[in-house]
């Protein structure tokens, strides 16, 4: 029933109106935004709470006694309320902000990584990660003798699940992987992953930059032990980002950063740490960027995100039937389940060159290895051009990229 | 004794040349079309310690000093930059390194290029620009040390 009356009140063009940004020119042309997955636009409401704040009631947090204080704290802590209601968390102090999804898999190496894992254990993540859910894992399994085991990654794109089942062993403590690819736009079964790795005795980090916004998030349903989000991707702040963790977890881990805020009791012979969240948010946090973030995911809820994947859905199928068009096209990342995102190559052409052109038009998409070089060496290409959608985006803005794309391939023939 | 014509009036030759096109597109037909002119770089030379860093395309470059002046050859696989790159080598090619350290560019503002200057790790303009000059620098200290 939702679901019919979210579809029927879609109106895209009155989602347009609350994204100020989309009324630019760019290069004299009306701005066609497509690189979504990089980051989202923001709807007028999330930058007026961060106007509002700054406006209004700009003080640090949790430590002071006067009003604006006191107002500060309870609009930060609001907005931990919404993202614990938004993932469906059991605890709001499993809900930690971070500078984002980066920071957030770091924590989770640094602390829990750092502190579990041993000579001979082994963490798995996939062919299709993003660098900031490699390199963290490299350098800790150097600081701790740990290997990395990677998932292969088909022709389509797709993960081999039957090789992730015999790299699972006794040896395996943490999997870390990404929820939707941000170069393909693949949705990985992540519950699958989950299950399986829990039988093994591994912990499941869930990389999710690219899926908060487009999938309903669980975490619960999911029972993932550790869930990343970014809150500039789900149409928030840049800047702050949330590490979900399970609070038994979340409890055992030694601190990631000492300072302020983190501890309970200082003196220089013992100090001791403070409860859960706090003691993941040392030093004066992003204030101004959490409460706002509220802002985003309040936006959201009133879209609803059936709605609004139903109508991203219907641009990729379109995006994806247009491109195939498009001579010398070839789409890269062919997934049962994907996210908004169409990610191809053009035969002859190097992806720079289209960017180039396509920016020249007032198409703004986003070229080159997207920071999965591993996967682009996959595919043995250097990169590719990437589509990526949001739910203010149009087909007619599909049909400019295709029109723009074909002058472009004309151009550099 | 030189028998190239002086940077500047290079730099105002290719001013000229963009100011017949009226759009967008007709300067990058030029720019590609100067692209595919370009001489591909030899084999031998596309090897890492050629490659410029902190561009998205992969540009080889490579520089000699032939007499008094230094010669640049260079070869991208994206065709843009590489017609990018053949106008640096038609300006600053050939030229001495002092009139290489200060020649100062601005066709590349005046032709609507700017924006390939622009410091994102897509643009490696820039980066290539600040290649030539710094060989040019060191060619500089090799003939300074030899006189």
């Amino acid at each position: 029933m939702i679901e019919t009356l979210e579809h029927t009140t879609f109106d895209v063009q009155a989602i347009r109106q609350q994204f100020p940004v989309l009324n630019r020119l760019v290069k004299g042309k009306p701005l066609v935004y497509f690189d979504n997955a990089a980051t989202a636009q923001k709807p007028k409401v999330v930058i007026d709470a961060l106007t509002e704040y700054y406006e209004k009631y700009n003080a640090n947090i949790h430590r002071g006694i006067h009003s604006l204080a006191e107002e500060a704290t309870a609009a930060y802590e609001a907005t931990r309320d919404t993202v614990q209601q938004f993932i469906n968390a059991q605890h709001r102090e499993e809900i930690i902000f971070t500078r984002g999804v980066t920071e957030s898999i770091n924590l989770v190496a640094y602390t829990y990584g750092r502190t579990n894992l041993k000579s001979g254990d082994e963490v798995i993540i996939s062919g299709m990660e993003h660098h900031s859910n490699i390199v963290p894992w490299q350098l800790v399994a150097e600081m701790t003798g740990a290997k990395l085991r990677v998932i292969p990654v088909d022709d389509n794109g797709e993960l081999i699940m039957e090789e992730f089942y015999k790299l699972l062993s006794e040896k395996t403590k943490i999997v870390s992987i990404v929820h939707a690819s941000n170069s393909l736009g693949t949705i990985n079964p992540v519950k699958q992953i989950i299950d399986a790795a829990h039988k093994a005795g591994a912990v499941v980090l869930v990389d999710g930059a690219q899926s908060t916004v487009h999938l309903d998030i669980d975490v619960q349903e999911l029972d993932c032990d550790f869930f990343a989000i970014s809150s500039h991707k789900v149409y928030g702040p840049t800047g702050i980002g949330v590490l979900y963790g399970k609070k038994h977890l979340l409890e055992a881990m030694p601190p990631f950063m000492g300072g302020g805020e983190m501890i309970k009791d200082v003196s220089f012979e013992k100090t001791t740490w403070n409860d859960l969240p706090y003691k993941f948010e040392a030093g004066t946090p992003n204030i101004a960027d959490t409460v706002a973030l509220k802002a985003a995911i309040d936006f959201i809820n009133s879209i609803g995100k059936t709605a609004a994947r139903k109508h991203e859905d219907a641009l990729l199928q379109y995006a994806t039937a247009q491109l195939e068009t498009v001579e010398g096209v070839r789409l890269i990342g062919r997934a049962k389940h994907k996210v908004s995102v169409a990610s191809f190559v053009v035969e002859g052409v190097h992806p720079q060159d289209l960017g180039i052109l396509l920016d020249n038009q007032g198409v703004a998409v986003r070229t080159g290895h997207h920071c999965t070089q591993p996967l682009m060496n996959r595919f043995g290409i250097p990169g590719t051009t990437r589509a990526s959608f949001a739910m203010y985006n149009t087909k007619e803005e599909i049909d400019v990229m295709i029109a723009a794309l074909n002058k472009a391939i004309r151009l550099l023939r | 004794m030189s028998d190239t014509k002086p940077i500047t009036e290079i730099e105002e030759e290719i001013v000229d040349e963009f100011s017949l096109f009226d759009s967008w597109d007709e300067k990058y037909e030029y720019i590609i079309d100067m692209g595919k002119k370009l001489k591909p770089l030899d084999d031998v030379f596309k090897k890492d310690e050629n490659k410029i860093k902190g561009c998205q395309s992969t540009v080889w470059m490579v520089s000699e000093l032939q007499g008094d002046k230094v010669i640049y050859k260079a070869e991208s696989d994206a065709v843009i930059v590489k017609g990018l790159v053949s106008m640096l080598i038609r300006v600053l090619s050939n030229h001495t390194p002092q009139e290489i350290i200060e020649a100062k560019l601005d066709f590349i503002d005046r032709i609507g290029m700017k924006q390939h200057l622009a410091q994102t790790r897509s643009n490696g303009l820039l980066s290539m620009v600040k290649q030539m000059k710094l060989d040019a620098t060191v060619y500089l200290a090799q003939l300074s040390t030899k006189n």
